[in-house]
């Protein structure tokens, strides 16, 4: 794969909360775990040796469990956090080295943020909160106006530019929220748990805004979640983190797949692996042999292909990716794959 | 024959304390004390080791009159030096407050009441509390207290001006610095806590009578405390989520101050502000003892002359005054409350 679309990276990234982090650093390397670390330092281990890139124009979701250190993580592309150790690497430099006047400039120009907690300036309207990231740069409100009306109406606020943040919904603030972030045309978005604070139909709602707008823009989203769903309807690569440090990272089929760890295959367990998995991730290249009962498409889901079987299991289809027939899927394979297979059953 | 002889000579120390041995000039307490018959102190047979008990035994000792007479001397000491700094440096003060004694008790009633409503109605934005203050005023000027009830307020207009002038910079300081804040803190209760009184008796060393300064800075320094305060705690208490998303589109320290901390901080401001005023108001009356001109000065009289009367009235007008500012400054709050009610 080629470094030249890697628009964000992170090398060996450490961040150890506490007295003397530098002092307590070396142990974290000889592979010290977060609980032995807490008990024998006192000093609180948030990311272990963190290396993740993220492609252009790609959403990278970084997924895990409460406390398991994404906040921390998302934090350091934009050094809202110093980490202990390690490089981020924007466009292949290290802004660990950046002044803070050229941070500032990152800020403001290449990346913006969107909360969980929404974190709009409750006292500025719906259209100053929008324009916050131009305003900062100096633009006055006659000048930004219609930048911001623009990202208003395209997230689907029109008419609320006076409204001020508390006399709206959730879910529309944090449209606002997102109006905000895209109104700075930044190149890349970091979303923490944007959507985590609102309810599951606004959240579905929110999560297919986000792709529509995505499929336009192809910014470089990294995207945190706690939640499978969210993760593997967002994710063009999917991060798992468990105590601060990656666990298994890659294409979310594969993962699913493939799960690496007891951990993962814990998070995977109660997913609808029909809704979730492809065509693409069971079937076999081969061209098919006898009878086929109609043709799907690689990225159909495994439900809609059982749809369209009937049920019935002693069929095979043959798979076009777009036009071009590039192998089978047999109902034998997708049955199978809707089973999560243990990881121990599969090495053995 | 002192309780405690036997202490200074177990430890060796006859000699020097006879050697310091002239007793010093008798104060009038101790004089006192002797005629009573000191023997059966207050305390039993056995007093507590305090310094003229100790004193007793061993003449060399100071006694406690030398610790009030020595800080009164080290104050006389430096006091030259302290009022070439300091009397300079707050002479604008009394500029200001003779300066705006003069304006508000010259200015004609009939064009000052109108004014001081149309103030009420820049803050507030309500009939209810323009009404009210008018008929506050109203009423304060039909006993003829209206003289009065001016330099009361002016005294309070300029003491609360330069309260909000120093104490917001120093609050948003507080609020920066962890180190300021807690050196500062104790320094703050104490002025809190000390009573009003003794704010006057240094400053009745430091300057003329007559300096409208002198009841100034007594007040100032009475009433600055909760908008100190209140402005660190209104700061501080910005929701953390909103400075983050500030720093994360770039904001500088300056926007970042100007354009999200103060306003958020507001109305815990103005909740100070409106403690720093009612205090000035409490101050200003006491102050009246070194000449601060306004209702305090009656309600004085009424002590001194055992006029009843005037007293009460005096102190009626003064609640008045106090509900008057009060609620102003409390709908001034609410305003700003409203507009920005967070979440
Ligand atoms: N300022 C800090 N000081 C000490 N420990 C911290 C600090 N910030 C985070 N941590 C610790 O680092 C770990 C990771 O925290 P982080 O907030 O990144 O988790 P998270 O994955 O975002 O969790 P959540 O889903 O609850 O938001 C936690 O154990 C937390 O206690
Ligand atoms: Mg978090």
């Amino acid at each position: 794969m080629s470094d030249d679309n890697i628009k964000v990276s992170i090398r060996h990234l450490y961040k150890i909360f506490g007295e003397d982090p530098e002092g307590v650093l070396d142990r974290v390397k000889d592979g010290m775990t977060k609980d032995e670390l807490m008990a024998e330092t006192n000093h609180v281990l948030g990311l272990n040796d963190i290396n993740v890139d993220m492609r252009e124009g790609e959403i990278t979701v970084i997924m895990g469990l409460s406390g398991s250190g994404k906040s921390t993580l998302i934090r350091h592309l934009n050094r809202l956090i110093e980490p202990t150790a390690g490089e981020v690497l924007v466009d292949g430099e290290d802004i660990l080295s950046w002044s803070e006047s050229r941070l500032r400039r990152l800020r403001r120009e290449a990346m913006s943020m969107v909360f969980q907690k929404f974190a709009l300036l409750p006292h500025r309207t719906v259209l100053e909160n929008a324009g916050m990231a131009l305003a900062t740069e100096g633009y006055k409100r006659d000048d930004y106006e219609a930048e911001a009306r623009k990202w208003l109406d395209r997230v689907g606020l029109q008419g609320q530019d006076d409204q001020y943040p508390h006399q709206l919904s959730g879910g529309m603030q944090q449209r606002v929220g997102i109006a905000r972030a895209l109104a700075s045309n930044s190149d890349i978005m970091l979303m923490d748990e944007a959507f985590s604070a609102l309810d599951p139909l606004i959240r579905t709602d929110m999560q297919d805004l986000l792709l529509e707008l995505q499929a336009e823009l192809k910014k470089t989203i990294v995207f945190i979640t706690h939640d499978l769903d969210e993760a593997l309807k967002l994710a063009d690569h999917l991060v798992i983190l468990k105590d601060g440090a990656v666990v298994q990272q890659g294409e979310p089929q594969k993962i699913l797949m493939n799960p690496s760890d007891p951990y993962i295959e814990d998070f995977v367990a109660d997913i609808n692996r029909a809704r979730v998995l492809r065509v693409r991730s069971v079937m076999e290249s081969t061209p098919p042999e006898g009878d086929c009962f109609g043709d799907v498409d690689v990225n159909d889901t495994l439900e809609s292909v059982i749809a369209r079987a009937e049920g019935a299991v002693d069929r095979q289809f043959r798979v076009l990716d777009g036009d071009k027939p590039v192998g089978t899927l047999t109902m034998v394979d997708l049955m199978r794959a809707l089973v999560p297979r243990e990881s121990s059953a599969a090495a053995a | 024959m002192a309780t405690y002889d036997g202490l200074f000579d177990t430890l060796g120390l006859r000699d020097w304390c006879d050697s310091g041995g002239e007793a010093g000039p008798m104060s009038m307490e101790d004089l006192m004390a002797q005629t009573k018959g000191s023997e059966e102190a207050a305390n039993g047979p056995v007093p507590f080791p305090s310094l003229d008990a100790l004193n007793e035994a061993c003449p060399a000792w100071p006694q406690s009159r030398d610790l009030t007479v020595g800080l009164e001397q080290g104050f006389l000491d430096i006091r030259d030096a302290l009022t070439v700094v300091v009397d300079p440096v707050t002479q604008p003060l009394s500029w200001m407050l003779r300066g705006t004694l003069d304006v508000m008790t010259s200015t004609p009633w009939y064009v000052m009441i109108p004014i001081l409503l149309l103030i009420t109605w820049f803050v507030t934005r309500s009939w209810k509390i323009i009404g009210f203050v008018a008929l506050g005023i109203g009423l304060l000027a039909f006993v003829d207290y209206y003289d009065y009830a001016m330099q009361t307020l002016a005294i309070i207009f300029v003491c609360a001006f330069i309260c909000v002038l120093f104490g917001v910079p120093i609050g948003i300081a507080m609020s920066r610095s962890d180190k300021l804040q807690r050196v500062a803190i104790p320094v703050l209760d104490m002025l809190q806590t000390l009573p009003p009184f003794v704010y006057l008796i240094p400053l009745i060393f430091l300057f003329s009578v007559t300096e409208p300064k002198l009841y100034g800075i007594a007040v100032i320094l009475y009433a600055i405390v909760p908008v100190v305060r209140l402005t660190d705690l209104g700061i501080r208490l910005v929701d953390k989520d909103v400075i983050e998303a500030a720093d994360a589109f770039g904001m500088t320290r300056r926007q970042k101050l100007f354009g999200v901390q103060i306003p958020l901080a507001l109305p815990n401001i103005m909740a100070g502000v409106n403690q720093t005023i009612m205090m000035s108001l409490a101050m200003v009356v006491i102050a009246s003892m070194v000449s601060a001109p306004g209702l305090g000065i009656l309600v004085l009289r009424g002590i001194r002359n055992l006029e009843l009367g005037v007293g009460l009235i005096a102190g009626l007008g003064i609640v008045i005054l106090a509900i008057i500012l009060d609620r102003v400054t409390k709908a001034s709050l609410a305003r700003i409350d409203a507009s920005q009610s967070s979440r």
